[in-house]
């Protein structure tokens, strides 16, 4: 009985977020206090951080108060949210039932499809994640040549335009000369001409879609085409095209792709990106590279290409982040971030890539990716380096939202760590 | 002409006598001034280790060898126990005998491949051993192998880990009902069908076992007809066989170990076991083990109800656990994968390395030979800049049985064995899922074609 009515306090206390069982975010103006900041230029700086109407306020020493929640952090870190700037989260959800996966539409041409309106904001995967330190991801649709339109969102709000952050961008599946796997038996041969076929019916409809735009550029008449008219902003108005391509041969020919369109090109993927260094150099493409934590493509390659990719190309001077290219495991981002550290990246330019780079990258840089007085309160408090594995994150804000810790995972914990009744069966 | 015959004849006969040699082979290395974790009696500082003729000889402060055998300076480093994997599926050229729920004849020990470089890439992240199993198509799948990871030898003889115990491939849920229930119309089609599938086999392996030995004692004049299935059912109810199960929901594993009661079977290892977190009250009281993922989920709706602190929760309930990887990625980092499980759930350094070591060795039969460092066993060795279970810790040096494998200062780029003239550069495989490079389902009609996750 103590229990129940215990149970209750605790209900009534606390508030439950869309029936997953978690714990309500918290509203409010916020000071951290006693803490350690990481700033990008300065490294670790002892400050305060202020929190105020969900913007970072203030950073500095002896801040006031006032009205604000004081949270004490003595002993522990503040860090800039974390952003995975390539991933399925809240566009998929369990992986084998296919209706609950909305990232793959059908048709060859498809940028008009909108990741944003597919966005499910209770998705469970979203707690689970975020809990990490992963505050703001970018979903990107996948399948055909134009995909859709990816769309980058905060990891907390109750329809997918409060988790809007600011940035969309048209998906260009450049066309690809590698294997799609194992099963795929399809002669060297037969590969090339395939993608030979295919980057030509690109060309084919970028050229009608330079048409259309040209008559929109003009305030021509012309049907309306949706197809097209989402590729309106890449070629008229310097939009960013996100465009995936993996293999040495392919981003060669992406490059002079984008050479001769004139594209604002972000290439993501990227896994022979430290086979064309010169080449991407000369371009100055950002790139959004990973995962990090994956096999080499070919059989001959050394077991580690896929650790020291991120930091040769971030060696070379190219700006480059880093993404999951994840659903469920989007938490594993710090993880890959570590790796490619460890791998020769260094733990600043590695933490950048899933920060201010990314946020750069994604036209948002001056709203998030580092704390700094005016940027979206996306920040989190843990006991140390987020690389490193063991690392307990004890705090999350995202938009000034103080976020429960709890997810499916933890709420599992709870119940069965030690589990009542136990093995006794009642007689 | 003749002379480059001869000549060729000399290279082929040289590398044959070689490969011969390298079969056969233990080796003898002095590791210096490492700090040696030995999972079973602690950390010990500054401590050399020395393997003779394949076998861990000496521990201690001082020791000398031989001028021909092989120093490591392993200051400043970390010596662990080889890694070892409950599941995977590298090195073996056939999967799934997706043709029958039972298939308990079949065995991947038959089609192991030496040549496959992810052997390579395991040795790379420090792993020795791994347990190549039967895919989860069946029900009853076929008998698995452990193997050594000794890359470079061409005979698959010489990659077997030579008297370890036998183990079988089960499988419970979505894979077998979808494979034979939902693609042949068969039962099993729903998990009550499953249970059938099992009491039936375990019936039939009973009965021939019995109708054996009636005849042997003379009580029966004609012999049974000879089935290699029964016997191996009979050989799993005589403890002969352990069974690795691949399971996920809390339901169908209480149902597999009533059934097991049944047939007085206790040698069982539940495979991912995703929600063993349940029962893990239950899995301790039977003695079952269980080898599980770090934080896979979501990936089919049989394991949407998961939670990554699964290896705590078995660990503190007394459940022996084991991280595995069934991926050819994976595998390449099982030191950050047990990691993992200090974040999920606060375990020590020791409990964590123990899931990547001594506990799998429990799980394979093989404890008493492996996963751990102690006097006798065999020299199976990782050696790590950095604490293994640090994001910064890069494997240097990987020994199987005395010989170094892996050595990060002689590790060209191109290590594969079996080039072929016509792909001398390889294919570039796109990145897909994760999931979809995983094994588990490989070899069954239709799975690559689906885009979706099946372990």
């Amino acid at each position: 009985m103590q229990r129940i009515i215990y149970t209750l306090v605790i209900i009534s206390l606390s508030g439950i977020l869309m029936g997953q069982g978690i714990e309500k975010a918290q509203g409010g103006n916020f000071l951290l206090q006693n803490g350690q900041v990481y700033t990008h230029d300065k490294g670790m700086i002892g400050a305060d951080v202020l929190i105020k109407e969900g913007m970072i306020a203030g950073l500095g020493n002896d801040l006031s108060a006032s009205d604000a929640t004081v949270v004490d952090c003595k002993g522990l870190e503040i860090y800039p949210g974390m952003i995975d700037a390539g991933t399925k989260l809240g566009i998929a959800e369990v992986g084998a039932v296919s209706l609950t996966q909305d990232h793959n539409e059908h048709g060859e041409y498809t940028p008009h499809m909108q990741a944003l309106t597919a966005v499910n904001p209770s998705s469970v995967n979203i707690p689970v994640n975020r809990v990490n330190g992963v505050t703001t991801v970018l979903t990107v649709p996948s399948g055909s040549l134009f995909p859709g339109t990816a769309a980058a969102i905060d990891l907390h709000g109750y329809t997918p335009q409060q988790m809007y952050a600011g940035f969309k961008g048209v998906v260009l599946r450049f066309p690809s000369s590698g294997k799609r796997g194992r099963w795929d038996r399809r002669s060297a041969e037969d590969i090339k001409k395939d993608s030979e076929k295919k980057l030509k019916k690109l060309n084919k409809f970028w050229k009608s879609a330079k048409i259309y735009a040209g008559i929109k550029a003009n305030n021509g008449e012309t049907d309306y085409n949706p197809q097209m008219d989402a590729l309106v902003g890449v070629i008229n108005d310097n939009e960013p095209l996100l465009i995936e391509v993996n293999k040495k041969e392919d981003i060669l020919l992406a490059l002079s792709w984008v050479n001769k369109s004139k594209v604002n090109a972000i290439f993501t993927g990227m896994s022979e990106g430290y086979r064309v260094i010169d080449s991407l150099v000369k371009y100055k493409i950002p790139v959004i590279t990973g995962p990090i934590l994956n096999n080499p493509a070919r059989s001959s390659d050394k077991y580690d290409v896929g650790y020291s990719n991120a930091g040769l190309m971030s060696k070379a001077g190219i700006k480059v982040a880093i993404r999951t290219n994840e659903t469920e495991n989007v938490r594993n981002l710090p993880y890959n971030a570590g790796f490619a550290a460890t791998y020769g990246m260094g733990w600043e330019e590695a933490f950048k890539a899933v920060t201010q780079n990314a946020a750069d990258i994604m036209g948002i840089g001056d709203k998030y990716g580092s704390i700094e007085k005016g940027k979206v309160a996306n920040l989190f408090v843990s006991n140390g380096d987020p690389f490193e594995t063991k690392t307990q994150i004890q705090h999350l804000f995202i938009r000034g939202w103080k976020i429960s810790m709890e997810s499916r995972h933890t709420l599992l914990y709870d119940e069965f760590l030690e589990r009542d009744p136990g093995l006794n069966v009642e007689k | 002409m003749i002379m480059n015959n001869i000549k060729y004849i000399v290279v082929v006969l040289s590398a044959l006598l070689s490969q011969q040699l390298v079969a056969q082979d233990t080796g003898d290395v002095l590791i210096k001034n490492g700090t040696v974790i030995t999972i079973t009696d602690g950390v010990k500082e500054n401590t050399d280790l020395l393997i003779r003729n394949g076998k861990i000889s000496q521990m201690g402060e001082g020791l000398t060898a031989g001028d021909n055998v092989r120093v490591i300076d392993a200051d400043n480093m970390y010596v662990m126990p080889g890694i070892i994997d409950a599941h995977s599926h590298i090195a073996i050229d056939a999967v799934n005998e997706a043709t029958d729920p039972v298939t308990a004849q079949v065995w991947v020990g038959d089609a192991l491949n030496p040549y496959d470089v992810n052997v390579y890439r395991a040795l790379a992240g420090g792993v020795t051993i791994s347990h190549a199993m039967h895919g989860s198509a069946n029900a009853i799948g076929g008998q698995c192998e452990t193997i050594k990871h000794r890359y470079g030898v061409e005979d698959p003889e010489a990659m077997r880990m030579k008297g370890a115990m036998r183990t079988i491939k089960f499988a419970l849920g979505e894979n077998p009902i979808r494979v034979h229930g939902e693609g042949q119309s068969i039962v099993p089609n729903t998990r009550m069908g499953m249970e059938q599938v099992f009491r039936n086999s375990f019936a039939e392996g009973k009965a021939y076992a019995k109708a054996w030995k009636d005849y042997s004692s003379g009580k029966t004049k004609t012999p049974p007809e000879y089935s290699l299935q029964k016997q191996t059912m009979a050989d799993i109810i005589s403890g002969d066989i352990m069974i690795h199960c691949h399971s996920y929901r809390a339901d169908e594993i209480l149902m597999l170990m009533n059934v097991l009661k049944d047939y007085g079977v206790d040698k069982i290892c539940f495979q991912h076991v995703n929600e063993g977190f349940k029962v893990a009250p239950e899995l301790a009281e039977f003695g079952a083990y269980a080898s599980v993922f770090s934080d896979w989920w979501a990936y089919k709706f049989e394991v949407y109800y998961s939670t990554a602190y699964n290896a705590a929760i078995l660990t503190k309930n007394g459940v022996v656990t084991s991280i595995n990887s069934d991926s050819r990625e994976l595998i390449r980092h099982l030191y950050h994968e047990a990691a993992k499980t200090q974040k999920y759930g606060g375990l020590s350094d020791n409990e964590a390395l123990k899931l990547i070591t001594i506990n799998p060795a429990i799980q394979l039969g093989i404890q008493d030979r492996v996963g751990s460092i102690e006097k006798g066993k065999d020299g199976d060795i990782a050696i790590f800049n950095k604490h293994p279970l640090s994001i910064y810790a890069v494997p240097q040096y990987t020994i199987v049985d005395g010989i170094v494998r892996f050595d990060i200062n002689e590790d060209p780029i191109d290590m594969r064995i079996d080039v072929d003239p016509e792909e001398a550069v390889p294919a570039f495989m796109e990145t897909l899922d994760h999931s979809e490079d995983d094994s588990c389902m490989q070899g069954v009609q239709g799975h690559h074609h689906s885009h979706s996750h099946k372990h």
